[in-house]
């Protein structure tokens, strides 16, 4: 494999471009795998790379029933940030933070990470110190994070609907810095390339059908493209992961599979360079401005419970409605495309990463709609866990029985309902 | 958008509606053991393809429905009233 260099860059550039080779293999199903990880989104794909990395795991299979990064690792709307409260996401998303850091260098692959701070404006006093609280919280575990005043906010970004008179006028903001944006396929395509690298297959169009048991245990799985032998088997399926467990008969799981839509606009010159946030009395909305100029937005889901990647009318105007009323200055800037994403929500918004009823089968689902942030730490985790058979401390409390003990890790506080999660 | 045919109000947009969830989740006893419990409120059948669920007629007649609808298509198979007696009165 040609490493990205700059002087492999330039030498290419000289001769038309011929030195480059395939990024990864187009690989033929073996009859057996030590570890196959199902789902080739951004989870699956940074658990195979730590297998093999961290672990030294050399016979790793990624099967993915259509192309790459074709679920929601290519859907979403690539916020990275770590401003999380409750014990156990906050160090997990501030590790993985710390990795996305690293991650271009760690791939040797521009994953485009735009550290351009997350703004997350504030209404009210209250608001103020609940962020202030959470913020805090957040320096403690080692994050960064500040409020910033009025006066700050004006100048960071003057554009924002300031008027006084507004239903709920900005007072103020809660920002995390060393947020911000990165190239969601860049991420999908580093990560399989540097498994690749490492030994990894990569099986596209190859969708699990069945899953053979015997009894406590998982013998092989029956996919499209043959039956496939292994010795532990790792779900990453993200929205589809309920379908995995029925093949697996093993009953129900705390996750419902819900739609959420994400909106670009056409491009535009450089109008906006931080994550906002807009969330305030049933108003839900995200924006940042991609590197191509088009304005990425996205809002609360569907409302409804969905297995359809293909969103609704209701949202649209809900999420243009948000838009124009941080961002007066967009009203006239046209819509170019909105998708839809199938999202594994969970019902106290958190995840999990743990093991499940049968000896060699383990479980990465729950992303709800924050997982692409979370892609290289969730396959830091999971590749730990498959690997030793037992979790982290960090993630001792993301398993399946969670509730059993009591244990809600709800960073809304929104009660045990999937679609009122984030 | 979803067109739902309300039995008081008949056929309003799915906006007029709040989703409720699924609508075949019978909740145990008081007294029931707390693992009955704990499937009713966290587990979930998840279905892809034609589910019971619940609405909320809430800009409308406030009354709550139970709709057959498929979680792939969303084409809708059945509205009926939520609660028996109005199932009865309105004989759906
Ligand atoms: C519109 C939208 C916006 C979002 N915005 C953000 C954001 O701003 N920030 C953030 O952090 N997160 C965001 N998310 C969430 C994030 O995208 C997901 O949580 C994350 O991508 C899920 O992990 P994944 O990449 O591994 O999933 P996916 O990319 O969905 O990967 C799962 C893969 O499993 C495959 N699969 C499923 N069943 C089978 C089978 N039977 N056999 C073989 N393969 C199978 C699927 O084809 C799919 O490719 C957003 C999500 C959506 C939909
Ligand atoms: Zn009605």
């Amino acid at each position: 494999m040609t490493r990205f260099s700059a002087w492999n860059v330039i030498k290419n550039g000289l001769s038309n471009q011929k030195g480059w080779d395939r990024q990864w293999q187009d690989c033929e199903p073996k009859d057996q795998y030590d570890v196959v990880i199902v789902g080739g989104g951004i989870h699956g794909l940074a658990t195979a790379y730590y297998l093999a990395k961290n672990h030294g795991i050399k016979n790793i299979a990624v099967v993915e029933k259509g192309w790459l990064g074709g679920g929601n690792a290519g859907r979403n709307t690539t916020i990275v940030r770590s401003n999380y409260f409750q014990p156990g996401n906050r160090q997990f998303y501030e590790h993985s933070l710390k990795l996305w850091e690293n991650l271009s260098h760690e791939l040797n692959y521009n994953v485009m990470f735009s550290q351009r701070g997350h703004v997350s404006l504030l209404h009210s006093p209250s608001a103020i110190d609940t962020a202030a609280r959470r913020y805090n919280t957040m320096r403690l575990t080692g994050s960064d994070a500040e409020i910033w005043g009025l006066k700050k906010l004006k100048q960071k970004i003057p554009h924002l609907n300031y008027n006084v008179n507004a239903r709920f006028p900005i007072m103020g903001a809660a920002v995390q810095k060393r947020a911000g944006t990165a190239r969601h396929d860049a991420v999908v395509w580093g990560f399989a390339r540097a498994a690749d690298q490492r030994g990894v297959n990569i099986i596209q169009n190859c969708e699990v059908i069945g899953i053979k048991r015997d009894k406590g245990k998982i013998i092989g799985l029956e996919t499209s493209r043959g039956f496939i032998n292994c010795k532990k088997v790792g779900f990453s399926a993200a929205g589809n992961t309920t379908l995995l467990w029925n093949m697996a008969g093993l009953g129900e799981l705390p996750i419902e599979s819900h739609k959420l839509q994400a909106f670009v606009t056409e491009p535009l010159k450089p109008l906006l360079d931080h994550v906002v946030v807009f969330g305030v009395g049933g108003a839900h909305f995200y924006i940042s401005q991609s590197d191509k100029g088009g304005l990425v937005f996205g809002g609360d889901l569907d409302s409804y419970k969905s297995y359809a990647q293909r969103g609704n009318l209701p949202i649209v105007q809900d999420v243009a409605e948000c838009a124009t009323s941080i961002l007066p200055c967009l009203g006239r800037v046209r819509l170019l495309r909105h998708w839809s994403g199938t999202c594994d929500m969970s019902m106290d918004g958190s995840h999990f990463i743990c093991k499940t009823p049968l000896k060699n089968l383990y479980l990465n689902a729950g992303w709800n709609y924050g997982g692409f942030k979370a892609g290289p730490s969730a396959g830091w985790y999971f590749a730990d866990l498959i690997a030793n058979d037992r979790p982290d401390g960090v993630i001792a409390n993301h398993d399946l029985k969670r509730f059993e003990r009591g244990i809600n890790i709800d960073e809304r506080g929104a009660g045990p309902d999937p679609k009122l999660h984030g | 958008m979803i067109r739902i045919q309300c039995p008081f109000c008949g056929e309003r947009d799915h906006s007029e509606f709040t989703y409720g969830g699924d609508g075949s989740i019978k909740y145990p006893a008081l007294n029931a053991p707390i693992k009955d419990w704990l499937a009713a409120v966290f587990h979930r059948k998840n279905i892809r393809g034609l589910q019971l669920e619940s609405w909320h007629h809430i800009n409308g007649c406030r009354m709550w429905l139970l709709v057959e609808r498929d979680t792939v298509t969303h084409k809708i198979e059945s509205v009926r009233a939520a609660h028996i007696d109005f199932q009865k009165i309105l004989k759906v």
